[in-house]
């Protein structure tokens, strides 16, 4: 229990960080010394790949401005320095040439990570990911296995534009032979990566470059290199009884402050960090639902055929008796995502829509 | 409906006779060396191509003849096979392209690796497939080379370095130059055979993977198997330059009399020099299908009877073969006959085991979706009734 207390503690304090959080890059603040070790996303997800090389001599990384640029994002950071070129490839701005390449190293056995500089860019290369990676090891019965990951930021960032906003999650999550993984905090992120890195199938992991900045508590066990996260279980992160609420990355602060919220006028909010978009923890949501008998579920995609429909139409065939309401989804808006700040705002979820929902 | 123009056709035609010419050598040691000329010179771009001398031996020559009447009975037997609906889906048959695959593997080990696109029951078997896995898995067999699961288009050898069977046109090509970059990461030295049409030739993605096999002195070997018609389009109206070797630009290439085995061996054992040494090149090999795109594909329509007729006569790979057997006494043209015949049976063998063969289990249908499945629920096409979970 003390554990669960003190992460709904560390998740109030960090509301104030949330303010800053559009368009910067706030580190890690120190105003509380009580909490465990503080570790930003990013540098969470770049120890994680640190570690990973380490280990195994299989493992490289791979896309553009990986190596000297020190990642665009700065995911990728030092790796150049300390494994030197022929494991940290920069590459040109070739996405089908160079997910091919990848995949075709995964074949042979090798374990590349490759880095694309936002999902959107994936689409180029989405045969690759598709029918060269997620399906190999099922048309070749089990001769070809694929040991890859393909990783990078996903979703709307601040003021990009229709391009660069998309999410991805629903369009991965939907392929047989993929494994999709969507952290929040950092130490989802270090154990999510290590884990996809190990894993021997091929991974899509969305992170979100607004989440990379943010700092969150990691126990020590989180920083051990051995650390990893299991795949397909998802995490209460608050629990609750009145009504169950699911997300994946970037809205799981956003629902934990929605629970907050909704706590002070007496709704008990059950928060669930989705981590896994495939497999889905089914069970995980279902059980919540039968305590809850309410759900709300969130995202920041579209909302045709989108993670949430997946969620509903799941506890609808599963769960159907214990619902006492319909399903409430709240999701991005359903159009390209506008520029104006104004706009990018009402299309993207907000905690008030959350709290809205949930009532 | 575009025919070919009559210089392409006469290209195509090249006799094959004019080209036969070499050392006799009276010795029936089947080791012993015979030197012949390659039916052409190899023209070249960016590189000075290997000589038209070709070392081999009778017992090579026998192996060539050997292989290719196997590979041709097979294909020829699948196209009855898919007639009568035992195949099913598509088949894309391979009889008129046999020297590629067997010059190629004579050039090679297995630690080298080839991958190709769909038409590739030959290579599978070039790299050391059985034939009845081959026809089971063309039937959709459990003891298919894919156990069922593939189909005409993913058959796989990987332990003899055969990374398949692409539907998607061109995607093979960066894949096999993965291939090649895991080769010299592991520091391993080998080499990657990455081969494609004259219609995947125009890919996008060929010339980004090529690019960077070039920047990073990867050992890919590109090999276009330009059989002059993508499906349905002839070269000349697909390409504005139908020069495939060279379309690398910076990257040196070699144009090979593809109907010549021994001369695709010379080329081949050439760009595995080149390439462990140099990085990439492009091998185009001219050659020609006798069937159509696929066995939906009449073949006819957009080229006339007369030039696949001409070819056959002129250029086919196994009389080629047979010729210089025959001229180096190295078996008589019996003994030939009944190697064929020999082959016919085999071929007639392994389809009868393999119509015998059972189909896969339904169990089979949510087998190897992952490697780790972590006993995650999966289901058929009614949530209620199918379901398994993933191991």
């Amino acid at each position: 229990m003390a554990g669960i207390i003190g992460r709904t503690m560390a998740t109030a304090k960090l509301s104030n960080l949330n303010k800053f959080l559009v368009g910067s890059r706030v580190s890690a603040s120190r105003t509380y010394s009580s909490a465990a070790k503080e570790m930003t996303v990013r540098d969470a997800l770049n120890s994680a790949l640190d570690e990973e090389m380490s280990a195994d001599p299989k493992v490289f990384v791979m896309g553009e401005e990986v190596g000297e640029y020190q990642g665009a994002y700065k995911i990728t950071k030092g790796l150049l320095d300390k494994y030197g070129p022929e494991r940290v490839l920069d590459t040109p701005i070739t996405e089908a040439g160079f997910t091919g390449i990848g995949v075709g190293a995964a074949y042979y056995g090798l374990k590349p990570i490759i880095e694309f500089m936002t999902f959107n860019f994936s689409m180029q290369a989405i045969d690759h990911i598709i029918n060269s990676a997620a399906k190999s090891n099922y048309m070749s019965a089990g001769q070809i296995s694929v040991p890859i990951v393909f990783r990078g930021p996903n979703g709307a960032a601040a003021g990009v534009g229709a391009q660069h906003s998309q999410c991805y999650a629903a369009w991965y999550g939907a392929c047989p032979g993929l494994k999709v993984l969507a952290p929040y905090s950092s130490e989802d992120a270090r154990g999510l990566l290590k884990a996809a890195i190990r894993d021997p199938d091929p991974v899509v992991f969305l992170e979100n470059e607004l989440l990379y900045g943010e700092s969150f508590p990691v126990s020590a066990e989180a920083l051990d290199s051995s650390f990893s996260l299991p795949i397909g279980k998802a995490k209460a992160k608050r629990e609750g009884k009145d009504v169950t609420i699911t997300a994946f990355s970037k809205m799981v602060g956003y629902a934990l402050k929605a629970a907050e919220i909704l706590d002070k006028e007496g709704i008990s909010a059950e928060v669930i960090n989705l981590r896994s978009i495939r497999p889905l923890d089914r069970p995980a949501i279902n059980a919540s639902v039968r305590k809850t008998n309410r759900l709300v579920t969130v995202e920041e995609g579209f909302p045709q055929h989108g993670v949430g429909a997946e969620i509903c139409a799941s506890v609808v065939e599963e769960s159907f008796e214990y619902l006492d309401a319909p399903v409430e989804r709240i999701t991005g808006a359903d159009v390209p995502m506008p520029y104006a700040a104004n706009l990018e705002r009402l299309a993207v979820p907000q905690i008030e829509d959350i709290v809205r929902a949930a009532k | 409906m575009a025919l070919s123009t009559n210089r392409t056709v006469n290209q195509l035609l090249k006799p094959l006779t004019a080209a036969i010419s070499a050392t006799r050598c009276l010795s029936s040691d089947s080791t012993s060396i015979i030197t012949v000329e390659s039916s052409l010179p190899f023209t070249s771009h960016k590189i000075d191509p290997p000589s038209r001398a070709v070392e081999t031996s009778p017992n090579e020559l026998m192996t060539f003849f050997k292989d290719m009447a196997e590979m041709r009975r097979m294909e020829i037997a699948a196209d009855s096979l898919y007639k009568a609906k035992l195949i099913r889906g598509f088949c894309h048959l391979y009889d008129g392209q046999e020297a590629v695959a067997v010059g190629m593997e004579a050039a090679i080990t297995k630690k080298d690796c080839i991958i190709t696109a769909y038409r590739d029951h030959c290579i599978y078997l070039a790299r050391g497939g059985g034939l009845y896995e081959s026809f089971a898995e063309l039937m959709g067999r459990k003891d298919g080379c894919s156990k069922g699961k593939g189909g005409s288009m993913h058959f796989y050898k990987k332990e003899s370095g055969f990374y398949g069977g692409h539907g998607i046109v061109g995607a093979q090509v960066p894949l096999g130059i993965g291939l090649s970059f895991a080769q010299k990461y592991s520091k391993e030295e080998h080499v990657t055979f990455a081969m494609y049409g004259d219609g995947a030739a125009n890919q996008g993605q060929l010339f980004e993977g090529l690019n960077m096999a070039a920047l990073w002195d990867l050992p890919a070997i590109l090999v276009c198997e330009n059989n002059h018609y993508g499906m349905g389009t002839a070269e000349w109206r697909a390409a504005k330059s139908p020069a495939y070797y060279k379309r690398g630009d910076y990257v040196p290439g070699l144009k090979v009399d593809g109907m010549d085995a021994l001369a695709v061996k010379q080329a081949c054992k050439f760009a595995k020099e080149h390439a462990l040494k140099n990085g990439p090149i492009i091998l185009e090999m001219d050659t020609y299908r006798y069937h159509g795109h696929s066995m939906s594909d009449p073949g006819s329509t957009y080229r006339t009877r007369d030039e696949i007729s001409g070819v056959r006569q002129e250029r086919d790979p196994i009389e080629r073969i047979r010729k210089l057997i025959l001229a180096h006494d190295v078996a008589t043209e019996k003994e030939l006959k009944d190697i064929e015949k020999e082959k016919r049976k085999v071929v007639d063998e392994a389809i009868a085991k393999a119509k015998e063969s059972p189909m896969p289990d339904p169990s089979d249908l949510f087998t190897n979706v992952y490697v780790k499945g972590f006993g995650v629920e999966v289901f058929g096409p009614d949530r209620k009734e199918v379901r398994a979970t993933l191991p």
